[in-house]
């Protein structure tokens, strides 16, 4: 069950299995199923968003809420460069701007709070959505005059296949972190910083870096989206539901594996869709809230973490080390 | 001279609201480690419960002694139910704090989508207290004035209460090391909830303050716990005076901006924000 460690023994499953899962995700536009690709895309969306997010948040424990504002900066990159008429360049290029403005903006944002206290982190990112758009609600209104702004159309296909190979990128960046030296001292920071310092670890760089490799994903998959809502505005842009999301996939997921969170984003975007398409529409983020508190309280490992716990049971072993 | 005027007495009036919230907010994470983002919720909620009362008869004002125990009761609950299990199960306070922000996001959504439920998202609003003031050639509206001395008057009986009282003793005692109050006889689960508790009923009284000045509507809340954030950073975190000063400090900032660039003011407030992280993260009188 653990993918941290690869072994010759495994390699056919560690390897097959995504492959194969590659494989069927990716024939999907084949199927004629329009429904099915929309509702995998939803699905690759989340899973980008919340495997970014335990990149940083999930392992070292410092909570981001920030991911609506690297998501809605993403949307905007697409809304200047890929207008309605003519398109000023190809949205490869967009995606790349978009990645690159959102590590530089999270750079910035973890020079400042991530030499502090963990909270103060929290805080920070908690307001930066609200922050940039009442920035950008500032700049449209008073300086320009409009509100909103149109994006041209991508095919739904197209979306889909740009989603996947975003989606692909940021598991394998995820695993051959979590894989690597610096995962290690990632994790160590994680557990107590204090002492990681003390090894050698340099802490602050060591954050902020991953910090700003983790929202390069969002702002890449928020350029994707532009294209297949077409209409922007900092509200739709700047949704910070889009920040809660992630949190409560990886934890519901659990983020003690690359697994996890991919799991929690699949489960619980399908529940979104089912509650906001249903008759439960009026109650979706109450269920949302409840649940998100469930999680926290019954679930600390999160899912992959229980399944983990009771698979060793169940094989004899003794229960697994709980990280906090 | 009028401008300056305006602008002071102005932002010191809603500063005394902003004041109390963060009063709330910093007695809720300086004390009992939960960062409470459904803070502003619990706000919102003692308005609109003011607005059902007035609207069934009762003086706006004198809801607070209805909304402010409500509110106490609710918070009280919360914590030892949802917030004491998590701290019994966590690990070590930084899991916690971590995981109790989450938490609160959680109550964030279920208090929100309730009050949607019931009273719609429609803004509400009523006249009290229309009057004018003049002072100074500056007008301002007598409703603000009782405002903001109520919420002086409800700070400083609370900062009587800290400094006077035997459980004022043992809630400084438990900010300032709950496990060291706990090995010296404090109950400690009992503290901190009660703390949670003054905190959510502070919330409750500035939302009965804030409805008899400004129409209200339930997404106001996330606004207003972003101004208490910003307000328990500038003051240091857990300090009642620290937050009371920063409060009208805030207050007048605020305004100021408001009067040259209304869309501006939240920017401002990260402005600050951003300045305090460099130069002085523990606030203005933290320690």
């Amino acid at each position: 069950m653990d993918l941290s460690k690869i072994n010759r023994k495994n390699l056919g499953v560690n390897i097959g299995i995504p492959l194969a899962l590659l494989i069927i995700v990716g024939l999907l536009p084949l199927y004629g199923w329009d429904y099915g690709v929309t509702l995998f895309s939803n699905f690759l969306l989340y899973i980008i968003l919340t495997v970014s997010w335990v990149i940083f948040s999930g392992v070292t424990g410092y909570i981001s809420l920030a991911t609506a504002a690297f998501y809605g900066l993403g949307i905007y990159a697409a809304a200047i460069y890929f207008p309605l008429n003519g398109h000023a360049l190809p949205l490869i290029v967009i995606i790349l701007i978009a990645a690159a403005v959102s590590f530089v903006v999270a750079f910035i944002v973890g020079a400042i709070t991530l030499r502090l206290r963990g909270i103060y982190f929290a805080m920070f990112t908690f307001g930066l959505v609200l922050l940039v758009k009442e920035v950008i609600y500032y700049w449209e209104i008073v300086i320009q005059g409009t509100r909103g702004r149109m994006v041209a159309l991508e095919s739904n296909n197209a979306v889909f296949y740009y989603l996947l190979g975003i989606c692909v990128i940021a598991m394998l960046v995820s695993y051959f972190i979590r894989r690597s030296k610096y995962g290690l001292a990632l994790q160590s920071i994680g557990e107590n910083e204090e002492a990681a310092a003390h090894i050698g670890v340099n802490v602050t760089m060591t954050k902020i870096v991953t910090f700003a490799i983790s929202t390069a994903f969002m702002g890449a998959a928020g350029v994707i989206m532009a294209t297949k809502n077409t209409y922007v505005d900092p509200g739709t842009a700047f949704d910070p539901m889009i920040s809660f999301s992630p949190a409560l996939m990886a934890i519901f997921g659990g983020t003690g594996n690359v697994w996890g969170p991919a799991i929690g984003a699949v489960f619980f975007s399908y529940v979104q869709e089912l509650l906001q398409t249903g008759s439960l529409k009026d109650y979706y983020k109450l269920i949302f809230g409840a649940m998100l508190i469930g999680t926290i309280l019954y679930l600390p490992t999160g899912l992959t973490g229980l399944i983990q716990k009771l698979w060793k049971r169940f094989k004899g072993e003794k229960s697994a080390p709980i990280r906090g | 001279m009028e401008l300056f005027l305006n602008v002071l007495i102005g932002g010191l009036l809603i500063g005394g609201v902003y004041s109390l919230i963060s009063m709330g907010l910093t007695l809720q994470y300086g004390v009992a480690k939960v960062f409470n983002i459904a803070h502003g919720e619990f706000m919102m909620v003692g308005a609109f419960l003011t607005f059902w009362l007035r609207e069934n008869g009762i003086d706006p004002l004198l809801t607070i002694v209805i909304t402010a125990p409500v509110l106490f009761i609710v918070g009280f609950i919360l914590y030892r139910t949802v917030f004491t299990t998590l701290r019994v199960k966590s690990p070590n306070p930084g899991v916690f704090e971590s995981n109790g922000m989450l938490a609160a996001f959680g109550l964030y959504f279920v208090v929100q989508n309730i009050a949607v439920l019931i009273w719609h998202s429609t803004p509400r609003s009523y006249s009290y207290l229309g009057g004018v003031v003049n002072i100074g050639g500056a007008l301002f509206i007598e409703n603000r004035i009782v405002a903001a001395i109520f919420a002086v008057v409800i700070g400083i009986v609370f900062y009587l209460f800290l400094a006077g009282t035997r459980t004022g003793k043992a809630i400084r005692a438990a900010a300032q090391d709950p496990a060291t109050a706990g090995l010296m006889g404090v109950n400690i689960n009992f503290v901190l909830a009660l703390c949670f508790a003054f905190g959510a009923a502070m919330a409750g009284m500035a939302g009965t303050l804030i409805s008899i000045c400004y129409p209200i509507y339930t997404t106001m809340g996330l606004g207003y716990t972003v101004i208490a954030t910003v307000v328990i950073t500038l003051g240091g975190l857990g300090s009642i005076p620290g937050s009371f000063i920063g409060g009208f400090l805030l207050g007048i900032i605020g305004t100021g901006v408001a009067y040259w660039q209304p869309g501006l003011s939240t920017a401002s407030y990260y402005v600050i924000f951003i300045i305090l992280l460099l130069i002085r993260p523990k606030g203005l009188m933290g320690t």
